[in-house]
């Protein structure tokens, strides 16, 4: 399995257009962060505008690398599950177009096992991806910003974090970002199985995400109760529950603590449960299917 | 002899007898007049339904005859705008015409009530009302109406810094404009659980207890920057 | 159509790949019906049938690419189905175009595929693949510059690079140029007679095939038309015989008036094919000569390829003969 997993993943590291995401992130890492080093002052007035009348506001103090790496990560993670599809989309499709699935096919390894690991270098790659965002967004962000407490700015509370409270957040949450992205890549992979080209599977990943995102933060009592807490797509931003602290009686934030862990803890299930079941399918389907690419 | 000695006891208490509100304003501003400066720490609670704050390390810097500053040498504190500028010494600044609105209770002790109408129709303050311990010259309460900044109370509790009329704790209350954030600009996860933001109007306290004054001493000037 | 029945021989060893009863069923169309066949070790065994005969099928499902929908494969005395990994240690396999990856070199792909086959290749071994199929000297420029043959070339490496007993090569020859398709003869007989494997090819290329396989199945429609030795295939009583004429309209003329009439069997040109007895060759030669006929060659054709168009519905659509 191990050395399957060395070939997958020397596949897809050797291949040029893997790259493409990686450059993509950093892009977009960098002039969101060359914005706030010059004009963070306007996006914080503007989030904060409701509460400058009654507060002083330490803006300079609020522009600080944690929240920098927030703000990055609030607007990567809806655009990163686009670039997760691209990889894992082409999986196995990318192989059937290139006539090199039935080269694997008829080596002496299990459907099975070559489909397990095809999906496990896709997961790899996406923490690759994570770890690269975590590197850029936060790390370079703590370098070019310095570090101080955290404001997050949420619907209709402002919560503030320690700065000695919020690097096990992200340690959290790029953990959990993990697990809602390679859910993005099982279906992806899984509409991989389908297709001999890998647009398909691209584009219909990309479209499902879309639509269930929309689905999933409409106001729509009839959707509400009923298809929404099942979307996977509704469990996607848990990660920003690391972010969000409890309240002691009288209203101050408990440093350490989680708001609602067993719901992030309920979202991460629902979410193994999304790729076990993707997977899961697509493997019961790649074991009947026909190779004719 | 003794019943002579208890009926001067009995009128000396009463009415008749007692001071000023003027007599007693000066009374309470000569024992604050003796705080040239301090520096005091202590920790700062922040209590807005609509923020969701730690408790913060603060110090708190002094400097005759108004300079008030609240610094977190360690994160970030969100400062009420008020808390700066109604400080005691400020209230009891400049011209006022003085009132005795009678007696009230606060901190659980009977007040005398002094109102405090500025003459100076353009200053900020527009009224402010004094709940004072007069045997022990202490305020305890004071509520302030402001021009730009709404209205604000402030309640004090004494203890071991009483010989210096500074209090170990204040609570700082005031009226602030509700937060709401749309949530196509928050993305907030939405965790199932009921939610009920404030409605209307919010009001909000902060409260500080301080652990230690050093009285007198000096602050730059630079800190107040 | 005859087919020759091989009696079982004592002496021949057991069949490497037996299939029995194949059948393969897309929707509604059947690709392969109630094929069955042997192959014995060492042998060069020839598959032929035009295009959509059936051939890439059989032999995906061969390989597990494709799962019958009926029928046995047993291949080194096992049943394909339940021993699939442990046969396919031992199969190698270039099937129809051989894609390799393009972004990476000639060596890479050929470690990769070891590696994926259960080895540890060393350098040695990887060189001695890449000698063997002249490719040594492109070992590590990348796939995506070589010519459809030298992807071939490499396709055949990555199948052998296991040291597999069964080699199945499903076209190996398309795309060459004469040179090439000599070089690819020469290393199937070379794995044959020298390393002793069996080679199942499939090829359109019928003097090819002529050339190299011992035994050959020819299939038509999914289902199996024959199956023997090459050698044994041919009907002297069914040879094709070429003849060349100066004056084809006289020719023609003269023919069907003759009693060869009804053994004219299609006309190109100035050329006619006749189907008769190899021995009555004199008879024709000195009837054409009676009759005036100006002859310019008599050919016997009994090559592989007009074997396979009698047998097959090619031979349907030959032209009628007339001027």
């Amino acid at each position: 399995m191990w050395t399957l997993l060395r070939i997958e993943l020397f596949k897809i590291f050797r291949r040029p257009r893997t790259y493409i995401p990686f450059g993509a992130i950093a892009a977009m890492i960098l002039i969101i962060q060359l914005g706030l080093k010059f004009d963070g002052r306007s996006y914080l007035e503007l989030m904060m505008s409701s509460l400058s009348d009654s507060f002083f506001i330490p803006y300079n103090m609020i522009m600080n690398g944690y929240l920098v790496a927030f703000v990055i990560l609030n607007t990567l993670l809806i655009q990163v599950p686009l670039l997760v599809a691209l990889v894992a989309g082409d999986i196995i499709a990318g192989e059937a177009n290139m006539g090199t699935l039935r080269l694997l096919v008829i080596r002496p390894v299990s459907r099975t096992r070559l489909l397990l690991v095809k999906f496990f270098a896709s997961v790899v790659y996406t923490v690759a991806l994570l770890v690269w965002m975590a590197v850029l967004s936060l790390f370079l962000s703590m370098l070019l910003f310095g570090t101080n407490d955290m404001m997050i700015a949420r619907n209709t509370v402002m919560e503030q974090i320690r700065s000695s409270d919020v690097l096990w957040r992200y340690i959290a949450a790029f953990g959990y970002a993990t697990v809602a992205l390679s859910t993005v890549a099982a279906l992806a992979f899984l509409l991989s199985v389908f297709a001999d080209n890998s647009i398909g599977p691209i584009v219909s990943t990309i479209s499902i995400v879309i639509v269930l995102t929309i689905l999933s933060e409409m106001r729509i009592p009839l959707y509400d109760n009923t298809v929404k807490p099942w979307l996977f797509t509704s469990h996607m931003l848990a990660w920003k529950g690391f972010f969000y602290s409890q309240s002691d009686g009288q209203g101050a934030a408990i440093p350490g603590s989680v708001e609602n862990l067993p719901a992030i803890l309920r979202s991460l299930g629902i979410l193994l449960l999304y790729i076990f079941g993707f997977v899961t399918a697509a493997i019961v389907s790649f074991k009947k299917k026909d190779i004719l690419s | 002899m003794k019943y002579l000695l208890l009926f001067f006891l009995v009128v000396a208490k009463s009415p008749a007898w007692a001071q000023s509100p003027d007599a007693l304003l000066q009374k309470v501003r000569a024992r604050l007049d003796q705080i040239n400066d301090y520096q005091a720490t202590g920790t700062m609670k922040t209590n807005v339904p609509f923020l969701k704050v730690p408790e913060a390390q603060v110090t708190v810097y002094f400097k005759r005859p108004d300079r008030l500053k609240i610094r977190n040498d360690k994160g970030i504190s969100l400062v009420p705008r008020g808390a700066v500028t109604i400080s005691l010494n400020n209230l009891l600044r400049g011209d006022y015409t003085v009132l005795d609105a009678g007696k009230d209770t606060a901190g659980g002790q009977t007040v005398k009530v002094v109102k405090l109408l500025p003459k100076d129709d353009n200053a900020d303050l527009v009224l402010s009302t004094l709940y004072i311990d007069e045997p022990r010259l202490l305020i305890l309460k004071a509520r302030t109406t402001t021009r730009e900044n709404g209205t604000y109370e402030v309640e004090m509790s004494y203890g071991k810094y009483i010989a210096n009329a500074l209090p170990d704790r204040v609570v700082f209350s005031f009226n602030t404009k509700n937060y709401k954030l749309p949530k196509g600009i928050t993305f907030d996860y939405d965790d199932g659980s009921a939610k009920n933001p404030p409605a209307g109007g919010a009001k909000g306290s902060v409260e500080i207890r301080y652990s230690s004054y050093i009285i007198n001493k000096g602050v730059p000037d630079s800190v107040f920057q | 159509m005859s087919s020759i029945v091989e009696p079982a021989d004592p002496a021949q060893p057991p069949p490497i790949v037996q299939v029995t009863g194949l059948t393969k069923t897309f929707k509604d169309q059947e690709a392969v019906n109630g094929l069955s066949f042997t192959v014995y070790p060492a042998d060069i065994y020839g598959f032929l049938g035009q295009n959509g005969a059936g051939k890439s099928t059989t032999l995906r499902m061969l390989l597990t690419l494709i799962a019958p929908t009926a029928g046995e494969i047993r291949i080194f005395g096992m049943d394909l189905r339940t021993n699939r990994r442990e046969i396919l240690r031992r199969v190698g396999a270039v099937i129809e175009r051989p894609d390799l990856y393009k972004y990476l070199t000639a060596w890479e792909n050929l470690s990769l595929f070891a590696r994926m086959s259960g080895l540890r290749p060393d350098r040695r071994l990887l060189l001695d693949q890449l000698e063997l199929v002249g490719l040594a000297q492109r070992a590590h420029s990348k796939v995506g510059t070589f010519s459809q043959g030298m992807k071939q070339r490499l396709g055949i490496a990555t199948a052998l690079v296991h040291d597999p007993d069964l080699v199945i090569l499903d076209e190996p020859t398309n795309g060459l140029d004469p040179q090439g398709i000599a070089d690819i003869r020469n290393l199937i007989l070379h794995l044959s007679h020298h390393r002793k494997k069996t080679v199942i090819v499939s090829s359109h290329l019928l003097s090819e095939m002529e050339l190299i396989a011992g035994r050959m199945l020819i299939i038509d429609k999914g289902k199996k038309i024959i199956e023997g030795r090459v050698d044994e295939l041919f009907d002297p009583a069914q040879t094709l015989v070429e003849l060349e004429t100066a004056d084809p309209a006289d020719a023609a003329e003269r023919l069907s008036r003759s009693r060869w009439q009804s053994h004219l069997n299609q006309r190109r040109g100035n050329k006619f094919l006749l189907k008769m007895d190899r021995a009555e060759i004199p008879s024709l030669t000195h009837d054409l000569v009676e009759m005036g006929v100006r002859v310019l060659a008599i050919q016997p054709r009994h090559s592989l390829e007009d074997y396979f168009l009698t047998l097959t519905t090619a031979n349907q659509h030959v032209d009628a003969f007339t001027d």
